[in-house]
C-alpha cells in the first residue's frame, strides 16, 4: 500500500514538532525514516497509527484520504506499528498478548489462536515459548511477538521504531530477514532508526528529518555523508577554546564496567579520566551516557567491573561517599532530580551545607548576587526558570569539587546563558579537577571539551583527544559507523 | 462437637461469607481493570441502608437489592469520573466518599432504625437439601449464598475465559498498550467500576436484608469493608483465591462465635475483634514468604514451594494510576 502524507504540522502546546511533512512511501519497499533524536519521526509515525492526533494535513492511502483519528480506525486500514516501548502486557502470557485487542482477527478460540502464532512464527522462522509469561521473555522476544501480531493482523503498512535498540545480534538478524521477506509480499515498511549502518542494509529509500522538516530523500545505494550532513544541523564555525591540555592524574577510572540501565545500559567500559579533562559524552539520547553518569556518581551500580574515584571503590560507595571525596553530579531533570519543587532557595542552602536559617539566608543572597538568579531566597525552586534553576544548581555546588558531573548542562537555555555557565565551570574547576558532561549538542561538546568520548548502543566507540576532534567522525561514530 | 453443631458451623460461614465475597469480588473486578475503589467502606453501608430503605417502603426484596446495586454502581462511577477521567487521586476521592457514604447512611437512615422489615428467607433446594449433612450445609441458605457461589464461577469465567475479560486485564496492566489495539481504556475502567460497585451494593443488601437484617447504628457491618478490600489483596486479584480468603475470614468469625460458648470466661470482645488481626497476620505471612530471603529456605520443602507459588501474586500494573491520552 502506499503511504502519502501531505502537510503534516503537530504542535504539542507552544512547541511545533513537526512543521508540514510531505512524505511518500511506496507499496514494496522499506523505506528509512531518520533523523535525530526530537526530529520529529516517532511523532509522524504515531500521527499516521492514529496514537497521535495531528493538527494539520493530509494522510493518503492509495492516493485516497484516510482517517487515522485512532488505532481502531488506523488499525483497520492496514496500519500497524512496533512501538520502540514494547506495548504490551508482562504479566499476560505470550499467547494473551497475541490475542487481545480490538484489532484481533479470531476471538478467544485459544486453539485455534495457538495454530495461528504456530503458523505465523514458523513463517518467517521465529521461535517463542507461547505459555510463557511475558516478562520471563526478552526485549528481543517480545518484539517478535508483537511483529507476529501486527503480521497476523494483516497489517499492510508496517511500521517500526528503533526496533534494534537492546536487542542481540541473532533477534537482529532474524528481524531482519522477515522484514525482506514481508517485503517481497508487497508490503509496505517504514523503518524509523537513527543507526545507518541498518537504513543501509535495509532500505531502498530514505527520508532525513530535521527539526520537524523534511531535509532531503535518498534512494539506495546511499552517500553515508550525505546523510550526515543532512541528519545534523551544519557545523557552524565554532568558536574553540585553546585548550592547553595536559592530563594531570588520575581521578576516575572505569575498568570493565557493565551494567543495565536505559534500556541499553553500558557494556565494557573502559575509561580513565584524569586532572585537567573536560570530556564531552557524544551520542544519541539514551546511547549509555546517563547510565556513565550515574554510575560515575555512585547513583548506579556496576554489575562487574571496578570504578576507581579518587583512590576508592565507587562500587561499595554510594553518591554520598561520592559527594563527600569531592564529586558533584548535576542531573539533566534539574527540578525533580537536582533540586526540591517546593523548597526555597533558602532551604536549598541550608539542606546542602547544614547552614543555620540565617547563615542560609546569606548565602543564598551571596548566590543570587554572584549567579545573577532571578529570585530571593524566598523563591521555591519551582518557580525558577529552567536556567535560573541550572545557575541555583552550579551556585550549590561545594567548594572542595573535584569532579563535576553534567547531564545536558546547557539543555533549554538560551545560548549567553549557556557560555556564562561554561565560562564559569572552565574557570572555577578545570585547574583543580575535571568535568565531564553530556550534550545532545554536537556544536557544544566540540566547543568545550578537549575530550570526546562518542557512545553507541550503550558502548564507548571512541575515545578522542582535543587534536582528533572532528565533526564528522564523530557524528558517524554517533549512529554506529 | 456433635455433627449437629458442625452442620450449623459450616451452614453459617457459607452465609456469613456470602456478602463479602459479593463485594470482594466486586472490587476485584474493579481493581484487575485498574482501578482502585476505595469507597467500598463507606458504599456499603450506605447500599445496605438505601437497600432497607426501600423494600421497607415498597415491600419488595427485589427493589431493595436494585435500589442498593444502584446507589454502589453511582458512589463507584463518582469514583471513576474523579479518578480517571478528571486525573484526581483515586485512593484520596475513594476515602472522602467512604466518609461521606458512612454518615449519609446514618443520617438518612435515622427514620428506618430498628424497625421491623422484610427479610430473605433460607430457600430449600427440593431433593438435594435432603442429602445429609451437605443438604443443610449447601441447599438450605439464603438466595445470597447461592448467589455467591454462582459469582465466583462467574467472575473466573469471565475474567480467564473470556475475550471482554482479556480486555479487562489487559486495561489494569498497560492502558497505553490497550490504548494502541483499539481499546479505550477510561470507558472500559469505568465500566467495570460501575459493574464492581454495582456488586458491592448488592453485598450491602445482601446484609440489611439477609445476614444482619434490619437498619440501625452501628449497623454491625462498619469496618466489613475494609477486610474485603485486605482480602482482595490477600486473594492476588483472583476470584478463587479472594474467595476463598472470604471463607477464611468467615471461618474465623463464626468459629469465634463457637468459642464464646466454651470459654465464657474469656471476654467476648476478644472473639470478636480476633479475625481482623488474625486476617493481617495471614497477609503479613503470605508476604514474608514471598521474601527472597525466606525464598531459599522455603526452595529446600517442594510441597510449600508450590503452595507459596500459588499465593504469589502482583497487583495489575497499572492499579490506581489514572491513564491519561497524549
Amino acid at each position: 500500500m502506499q503511504v502519502e502524507f501531505q502537510q503534516i504540522h503537530k504542535q504539542f502546546g507552544p512547541v511545533q514538532a513537526l512543521c508540514g511533512i510531505d512524505m511518500r512511501v511506496e507499496s514494496g519497499t522499506i523505506h528509512g525514516l531518520v533523523g535525530e533524536n526530537g526530529a520529529g519521526k516517532s511523532t509522524l509515525m504515531k500521527i499516521l497509527t492514529g496514537y497521535l492526533t495531528k493538527t494539520g494535513g493530509r494522510i493518503l492511502l492509495d492516493g485516497v484520504e484516510v482517517d487515522c483519528s485512532d488505532p481502531q480506525t488506523a488499525a483497520a486500514q492496514g496500519i500497524g506499528m512496533l512501538y520502540q516501548e514494547p506495548q504490551d502486557f508482562p504479566s499476560l502470557n505470550v499467547l494473551d498478548n497475541f490475542i487481545v485487542g480490538r484489532d484481533s482477527v479470531a476471538g478467544l478460540d485459544r486453539t485455534a489462536q495457538r495454530q495461528r502464532l504456530g503458523k505465523l512464527a514458523e513463517r518467517v522462522h521465529f521461535s517463542l515459548h507461547l505459555s510463557a509469561v511475558l516478562e520471563k521473555l526478552t526485549i528481543g522476544e517480545r518484539q517478535q511477538l508483537e511483529f507476529l501480531r501486527l503480521l497476523g493482523r494483516d497489517a499492510r503498512v508496517l511500521i517500526l521504531d528503533e526496533p534494534t535498540t537492546g536487542i542481540s545480534d541473532q533477534q537482529k538478524a532474524l528481524l531482519f530477514q522477515a522484514l525482506r521477506q514481508i517485503r517481497d509480499e508487497w508490503r509496505t515498511i517504514i523503518l524509523v532508526s537513527h543507526k545507518l549502518e541498518e537504513v543501509e542494509a535495509l532500505c531502498d529509500r530514505v527520508t532525513i528529518l530535521r527539526h520537524g522538516l523534511v531535509t532531503g530523500e535518498a534512494e539506495a545505494p546511499f552517500k553515508v555523508a550525505e546523510l550526515l550532513s543532512m541528519m545534523f544541523d551544519k557545523p557552524p564555525s565554532i568558536e574553540r577554546t585553546e585548550h592547553d591540555y595536559q592530563p594531570g592524574e588520575e581521578i576516575l577510572r572505569f575498568s570493565g564496567v557493565s551494567a543495565n540501565g536505559e534500556r541499553v545500559g553500558l557494556s565494557d567500559c573502559n575509561v580513565t579520566i584524569n586532572r585537567g579533562d573536560i570530556v564531552g559524552l557524544a551520542g544519541l539520547s539514551g546511547s549509555g551516557q546517563g547510565v556513565f553518569l550515574r554510575l560515575a556518581a555512585g547513583l548506579l551500580h556496576a554489575r562487574v567491573g571496578d570504578l576507581i574515584f579518587s583512590g576508592a571503590a565507587l562500587n561499595r560507595l554510594g553518591h554520598r561517599e561520592f559527594r563527600e571525596k569531592g564529586g558533584v553530579f548535576l542531573p539533566s531533570d534539574r527540578l525533580h532530580e537536582g533540586l526540591i519543587p517546593g523548597f526555597t532557595l533558602r532551604d536549598h542552602f541550608a539542606l546542602a551545607s547544614g547552614l543555620s536559617s540565617a547563615a542560609a539566608q546569606q548565602a543564598a543572597e551571596q548566590a543570587i548576587q554572584r549567579f545573577h538568579i532571578r529570585g530571593t531566597p524566598e523563591t521555591l525552586a519551582e518557580s525558577l526558570s529552567g536556567g535560573n534553576q541550572q545557575r541555583l544548581q552550579l551556585a550549590l555546588i561545594q567548594a572542595n569539587a573535584q569532579l563535576v558531573l553534567l547531564e545536558s548542562p546547557t539543555r533549554g537555555l538560551d545560548v549567553e546563558s549557556g557560555q556564562k555557565i561554561w565560562r564559569y565551570l572552565r574557570e572555577t574547576f578545570s585547574g583543580r579537577g575535571a568535568i565531564v558532561f553530556s550534550s545532545a549538542e554536537l556544536d557544544e561538546i566540540l566547543a568545550v571539551a578537549n575530550r570526546v568520548l562518542v557512545f553507541f548502543d550503550g558502548r564507548v566507540v571512541r575515545d578522542l583527544r582535543a587534536d582528533e576532534l572532528d565533526y564528522e567522525h564523530i557524528a558517524s561514530a554517533m549512529t554506529g559507523k | 462437637m456433635s455433627d449437629f453443631s458442625l452442620v450449623i458451623l459450616f451452614a453459617s460461614v457459607l452465609a456469613t461469607a456470602a456478602p463479602l465475597i459479593i463485594a470482594a469480588l466486586g472490587e476485584t473486578i474493579t481493581e484487575k481493570a485498574g482501578v482502585i475503589n476505595l469507597s467500598l467502606d463507606g458504599s456499603l453501608l450506605l447500599a445496605a441502608m438505601i437497600g432497607f430503605m426501600v423494600s421497607y417502603e415498597t415491600g419488595s426484596l427485589i427493589m431493595g437489592f436494585a435500589a442498593a446495586a444502584l446507589t454502589g454502581a453511582l458512589v463507584a462511577i463518582v469514583v471513576g469520573i474523579f479518578g480517571i477521567y478528571l486525573g484526581l487521586l483515586q485512593v484520596a476521592v475513594g476515602f472522602a466518599l467512604t466518609l461521606m457514604c458512612k454518615d449519609l447512611a446514618y443520617f438518612l437512615g435515622n427514620p428506618y432504625s430498628r424497625l421491623q422489615g422484610p427479610q430473605m428467607l433460607s430457600v430449600k433446594i427440593p431433593l438435594l437439601s435432603d442429602i445429609p449433612f451437605l443438604g443443610p450445609v449447601l441447599f438450605q441458605q439464603p438466595l445470597m449464598v447461592y448467589l455467591a457461589l454462582l459469582l465466583i464461577a462467574a467472575v473466573w469465567w469471565y475474567l480467564f475465559r473470556t475475550e471482554r475479560g482479556l480486555e479487562l486485564r489487559a486495561v489494569g496492566e498497560n492502558p497505553e498498550a490497550a490504548y494502541t489495539r483499539g481499546i479505550d481504556p477510561r470507558r472500559k475502567q469505568l465500566l467495570y467500576t460501575a459493574i464492581g460497585g454495582a456488586l458491592i451494593g448488592i453485598a450491602g443488601a445482601a446484609y440489611s436484608l439477609g445476614i444482619k437484617p434490619g437498619w440501625g447504628r452501628p449497623q454491625g457491618i462498619e469496618g466489613l469493608g475494609w477486610i474485603a478490600l485486605a482480602i482482595v489483596i490477600f486473594g492476588g486479584w483472583h476470584p478463587l483465591k479472594v474467595a476463598l480468603g472470604a471463607y477464611l475470614f468467615a471461618f474465623l468469625q463464626v468459629i469465634g462465635i463457637t468459642l464464646q460458648g466454651v470459654w465464657p470466661s474469656v471476654p467476648a470482645q476478644v472473639f470478636q475483634v480476633a479475625p481482623f488481626p488474625l486476617m493481617i497476620f495471614a497477609l503479613v505471612m503470605i508476604n514474608l514468604l514471598q521474601r527472597e530471603s525466606v525464598q531459599g529456605w522455603v526452595s529446600a520443602h517442594p510441597l510449600l514451594q508450590t503452595l507459596i507459588r500459588q499465593l504469589q501474586c502482583s497487583p495489575p500494573r497499572a492499579l490506581g494510576k489514572s491513564y491519561r491520552p497524549d
